[in-house]
């Protein structure tokens, strides 16, 4: 944490451990259903609710 | 707020940080020269010392991972069944729009075909999914029930778990398939735009009736029920789409949340500017400015309702999905494909009825190659614009029906689609800064 730069994320995209499982949700099989977001998925793998 | 694309951090930085970040000035002698008569020299050191440990550590000015990406071979996980090509609404924005005499319901032997395409298509994927669309669907919930008993049999036998997902006006809903949904853990997404007004003014029964008084009393009924089910459940959401007619769609939110719903989505209507309906560039300004209030809205009930979602304030920035993930997108045309009442096959329900994007049929199980490998390929490294877009691992390139229905091509993202999700990222992200820290506004 520094005094001019607060990091909010927990880690980098690249630190993940899991990748490339494809077992997580399809993202327009979700409540969007045309607008096709896939940031706001999650991994079925790392997020435990 | 700085958001570094590549490694997909999101910063809170102070103004002398802002300034050296949005001047890219790299060195102690620059930055003083340029910075010094505004802040103190040591705080520009310790400043720059900062950007160095971030960049060092991969969490600013990270490079592309992916430059030479090349998709994994294409492999089918999940189908939607558009089970009713029919609809108890004649909704005047809806895609699947269709005469009384095309109206079609889905057999049980297609949709039974269907899961085992899918069981087989999957190979080495567990988890498969079954969204049943329409139309309405509940006009075919005989055929749902049906496949979704065979398809956890199946399913079980061959090792895999299959989700499923229905979405629906909710006019069907009745005690009995409610407590089948349930049971069933059914993921359900129920359509309701918000205000009655703003419902009415587009979601008519076909006598041309406003449809709101009756989906919400039925839809009430489902979230009641799923609220006191004891036992796994499937989530639900409140989909409402926003047109032209309320651009205030915030108000639209809150009128949800008054009636007692917390799990809300609200999606732009997919359509051409020549409607009256369609939104329109001119109306980008006041849709981002929605954005951002309806993030303010949402932070200040969230503060008293830690249960409320609203779905594309729903970034996770630490548990989101992977990058494969993010360069995959929605994995229609090859991971993600729906089947018309005849086992006809489509690239996505937004596709259906399109001749020139037929792929094949569940009752041959025999793809078109050439479209499998053109939606594969269509992605953020070769659409139109993507490459050098911040929101590029968030939104995956877009949705491609709608890029199709705006330039006749998947490859070239709506414009205007591309603004709107920019927006909503913005006010998500800003979302995600808030709920980290109180100052960050």
């Amino acid at each position: 944490m520094g005094k001019h730069i607060r990091t909010i994320n927990r880690r980098a995209l690249a630190e993940r451990k899991v990748v490339a499982c494809g077992e997580c949700q399809t993202s327009c099989q979700s409540a969007c259903k045309t607008s096709c977001t896939v940031g706001n998925q999650f991994c079925l793998k790392e997020k435990k609710n | 707020m700085v958001f570094d694309v590549h490694s997909q951090v999101l910063h809170e930085v102070d103004e002398l940080a802002w300034e050296l970040l949005r001047s890219g000035l790299n060195t102690y002698a620059e930055a003083v020269e340029k910075l010094g008569s505004r802040f103190g020299t040591a705080d520009i050191a310790g400043a720059l010392g900062e950007i160095t440990a971030l960049r060092a550590r991969g969490l600013l000015y990270a490079p592309d991972p992916h430059a030479d990406y090349d998709p994994p071979p294409p492999l089918v996980k999940a189908l939607c069944l558009n089970v009713a090509h029919h609809c108890n609404l004649a909704c005047r924005y809806c895609f699947a729009a269709a005469p009384e005499a095309a109206a079609k319901l889905m057999p049980k032997a297609t949709a039974r075909r269907a899961v085992d395409y899918l069981l087989a298509a999957s190979g080495a994927r567990r988890h498969v999914e079954i969204d049943f669309f329409g139309g309405e669907p509940l006009l075919n919930f005989p055929v749902i029930r049906d496949t979704v008993e065979y398809a956890r049999r199946r399913g079980k036998a061959v090792g895999k778990e299959v989700g499923f997902t229905v979405t629906t006006n909710g006019l069907l809903l009745t005690p009995e398939i409610i407590r089948f949904l349930l049971n069933n853990r059914v993921n359900v997404v129920l359509s309701l735009d918000g205000r009655p007004e703003v419902h009415d003014r587009l979601r008519h029964t076909v006598r041309g009736q406003g449809s709101h008084a009756a989906s919400l009393t039925r839809i009430r009924q489902f979230v009641s029920a799923w609220r006191q089910w004891d036992g796994p459940r499937g989530y639900y959401y409140l989909r409402g789409t926003f047109t032209r007619h309320n651009l205030d769609f915030a108000d639209d939110f809150c009128y949800l949340v008054d009636q007692g719903f917390d799990k809300i989505s609200l999606e732009p209507v997919v359509s051409l500017p020549c409607t009256d309906y369609g939104l329109r560039e001119e109306d980008l300004a006041e849709i981002r400015y929605e954005y951002q209030r309806l993030a303010d809205i949402y932070l200040e009930l969230a503060r008293q309702n830690a249960g409320l979602r609203f779905f594309h304030f729903q970034i996770d920035l630490d548990e989101g999905p992977c990058l494969p993930k993010r360069l995959a997108g929605c994995g229609a045309g090859h991971a993600y494909l729906a089947v018309d009442a005849e086992g006809d096959l489509y690239p996505c329900h937004q596709f259906i009825g399109r001749e020139e994007f037929l792929m094949g049929n569940v009752f041959t199980a025999e793809l078109r190659y050439d479209l499998v490998e053109h939606f594969r390929h269509a992605h953020v490294y070769t659409k139109e614009g993507c490459v050098r877009c911040w929101a590029k691992f968030l939104c995956s390139g877009g949705c491609h029906a709608h890029a199709y229905l705006e330039n006749r091509s998947v490859l070239k993202p709506s414009r205007l689609g591309c603004a709107l999700m920019r927006a909503r990222l913005e006010a998500a992200l800003y979302v995600q800064a808030a709920k980290n820290t109180p100052t960050a506004r």
